[in-house]
């Protein structure tokens, strides 16, 4: 089989949702000796990429969406051991992400989370109800490049605009991105919070993270 | 004599059983998850098992608990007079509650709700007909945020006279609204006899019941004032996508509501209820107002009704983001549904967008609806035989039955009289009154409701009162 069937192979496991064929094909790469980084970016990276635009046109629902981020998520977690010495697959950045404290809805970062991941950011899910202080602590332990900061309660908002506050006293808000999730969120919130954007959905989240890092 | 009142039903006797027994089930195997220090003392000093946070409810402790839940409330209003009574098929409405935003009826576009917003929807809520309670149904963004949940009810009781709808956003609130409340009354006991207000209580979905809202649950219980469990799953999210399985952890989460309250006190007062919703599996939203949503509120709610218990259920909301036809035939469904399931408390008309916008617009045209839903709901009377035959002949006489004695002493029992938010002009009456959508309508119809002078006005004494409690705490 030649290598732009391989990935085409991979790709279509990805879109179909087929997790045993998608695990197998990563095993058949490391068995082979493929190029890795090769094999993720044109295979792996591909198929998600579709399962996106599927999503996108309303053929994929979120359900879909999650298993194959998870496929690929899977997959990538085989394939990374074997990425030739002194090969590293550059992570498009580093997201730290949590619902803010006092909140304990988790859904909506947990489906951010799990999508950023399957497009090749390093993700750190630090959960729900997280105060202020651990958000930027594990920002700065992990070196993040994103921090993103979920409320769904209207009360419990205002942590976010915190989030940004205390990074300021720090003198390192220029460090990171930060970015607002949650129903009640809005461009006027984000403005308020000086944030530096928000995202209706798990799609648009990775686009905003993609063109706030290649700013 | 009325001939039916009208009724829909989703579950069957047998199912009920099955529901309640696997609920009960639930609370003894996976138990609940309870973190307010309050309800832990009150459950180890029941000598109740747990897991560190995780509370196994035994089932006969539930049914104990069950046995001392009230049957009925009636509310009272502002005044102290009897309003509603919250038993068997009785069904009242009330705007949804704690909307952040008001969709500005000049501008067309959402925006955050400030007191004198809140001050404009209560006095309208007091004119509508229909809306037989009010709420604090916005949050109004100009008041510090620690005032901000009791501050709405300083509003509700200075501006209508209706029972309220309530709700604390932080635990040292509740003292501040018993005391606004108990400026309406007598003493303790006079507004324990008469309640004013509900409390709402909502468990965080799955199992779960955080500090603030199992506090409410217990300030609530101490003073003998309703609280109204919210039960919120998300289908698919944090709950089964079946129907049934929704439904079923609505029961064990209110179960587990009715303990904490019943072990605080026996005998104090709760209304079942829920607001939930199934994912929308293309957005990731909440859909309170999905077909299936509303068919697991009304599940819910006969759940509710099997344990004899007074009920509640967001039903009249809208998804969409203006008052638009999906507004219309999503709170249209929900309402009639609501009203045909029997909820004794629907919340929701004038809500958009899941509970977070509030519109005047869709309140109005809301009223419309429940005034028809309850025509509906009085069904068809048998005035006593022969029905027709009596009136014909005399068409016969008189080729017309617009001045017979039936029509003009029952047209107005027989006919719902919309306003004029609802078209029946002709067309060319229509459009020469200027081609008005039901947006204009109803805005129109909103001025006019303002400028009316209150039907109950707050006795100056009272709102004095009121204002004096809240200055000591803003």
């Amino acid at each position: 089989m030649s290598q732009e069937n391989i990935y085409r192979e991979i790709s279509a496991a990805i879109v179909e949702l087929n997790k045993e064929k998608a695990i197998q094909m990563a095993n058949k790469a490391i068995d082979e000796r493929m190029n890795i980084l090769d094999v993720i970016e044109n295979g792996f990276a591909e198929g998600i990429r579709r399962v996106g635009e599927l999503w996108d046109e309303g053929e994929f629902f979120l359900p879909e969406l999650m298993m194959g981020a998870k496929i690929m998520q899977e997959c990538l977690e085989l394939l990374m051991p074997h990425l030739e010495r002194g090969v590293e697959r550059k992570t498009l950045g580093k997201v730290v992400i949590a619902t803010i404290e006092g909140d304990i809805h988790s859904i909506g970062k947990t489906i951010v989370a799990t999508m950023l991941r399957a497009y090749g950011f390093e993700v750190f899910d630090i959960g729900a109800d997280v105060p202020v202080d651990k958000i930027i602590d594990t920002a700065i332990e992990k070196n993040a490049d994103v921090i993103g900061i979920s409320a769904l309660l209207t009360t419990t908002m205002i942590g976010q605009k915190k989030v940004i506050e205390v990074l300021k006293e720090k003198g390192i808000a220029d460090k990171f991105k930060v970015i607002l999730g949650g129903a009640p969120i809005t461009g006027e919130w984000v403005k308020e919070c000086c944030a530096d954007g928000y995202a209706g959905n798990a799609v648009e989240a990775v686009n905003l993270v993609k063109s706030l890092l290649s700013k | 004599m009325t001939i039916i009142r009208p009724k829909i039903q989703l579950l069957d006797e047998k199912h009920k059983a099955q529901i309640l027994l696997e609920a009960k089930n639930i609370l003894e195997t996976l138990g609940v998850y309870i973190e307010n220090e309050q309800a832990i003392e009150l459950l180890n000093s029941n000598g109740l098992n747990h897991k560190n946070s995780r509370f196994f409810l035994p089932s006969d402790l539930v049914d104990k608990c069950l046995g001392d839940v009230p049957s009925e409330i009636i509310l009272y209003d502002r005044e102290s007079e009897e309003n509603l009574s919250l038993r068997d098929d009785n069904s009242y409405f009330n705007p949804g509650s704690a909307a952040m935003h008001i969709l500005d009826d000049a501008t067309y576009q959402r925006r955050k709700a400030t007191t004198q917003d809140f001050i404009r929807f209560s006095k309208i809520v007091e004119q509508l007909k229909y809306i037989e309670a009010q709420s604090t149904a916005l949050i109004c963004n100009d008041i510090h945020i620690e005032a901000q949940d009791w501050h709405r009810l300083l509003i509700c009781l200075t501006n209508c006279y209706k029972p309220i709808i309530t709700g604390t956003f932080r635990k040292e609130s509740f003292k501040i609204m018993r005391e606004l409340l108990l400026a309406c009354r007598l003493s303790e006991d006079d507004l324990a006899r008469k309640p004013l207000a509900i409390f709402d209580a909502a468990p965080s979905p799955p199992l779960k019941w955080t500090d603030l809202t199992t506090q409410a649950i217990i300030d609530g219980a101490k003073s003998r004032i309703p609280v109204e469990f919210v039960s919120m799953p998300l289908g698919g999210a944090n709950a089964p996508i079946t129907l049934i399985g929704s439904i079923t952890q609505i029961c064990a989460e209110n179960l587990a509501g009715i303990v904490i309250s019943q072990l605080t006190a026996r005998g104090a007062p709760l209304i079942w209820g829920g607001s939930p919703s199934m994912l929308d599996m293309k957005y990731g939203t909440p859909p309170m107002s999905a077909i299936e949503s509303m068919m697991v509120n009304i599940g819910g709610v006969e759940m509710g009704k099997y344990l004899n218990m007074p009920t509640h259920a967001y039903m009249s909301v809208s998804d969409s983001m203006i008052p638009d036809t999906q507004a219309g035939l999503e709170a249209g469904m929900g309402i009639l549904l609501g009203a045909l399931a029997g909820i004794n408390v629907n919340s929701g008309p004038g809500m958009l967008e899941f509970e977070i916008t509030q519109s005047i617009e869709k309140l109005l045209i809301d009223n419309e609806i429940v005034g028809m839903v309850k025509r509906f709901l009085s069904g068809i009377e048998d005035y006593g035989k022969p029905f027709a035959s009596d009136i014909l002949q005399d068409y016969q006489k008189k080729e017309q039955l617009l001045t017979h004695p039936t029509t003009k002493k029952l047209f107005k029992t027989e006919l719902f009289l919309p306003s004029s938010i609802i078209n029946r002009m002709s067309y060319s009456m229509w459009k020469n009154s200027g081609e008005k959508s039901t947006r204009k309508r109803a805005m129109e119809e909103a001025s006019k409701l303002i400028k009316k002078p209150p039907i109950k006005p707050i006795k100056e004494i009272l709102r004095n009162e009121l204002n004096k409690i809240a200055s000591n705490y803003l």
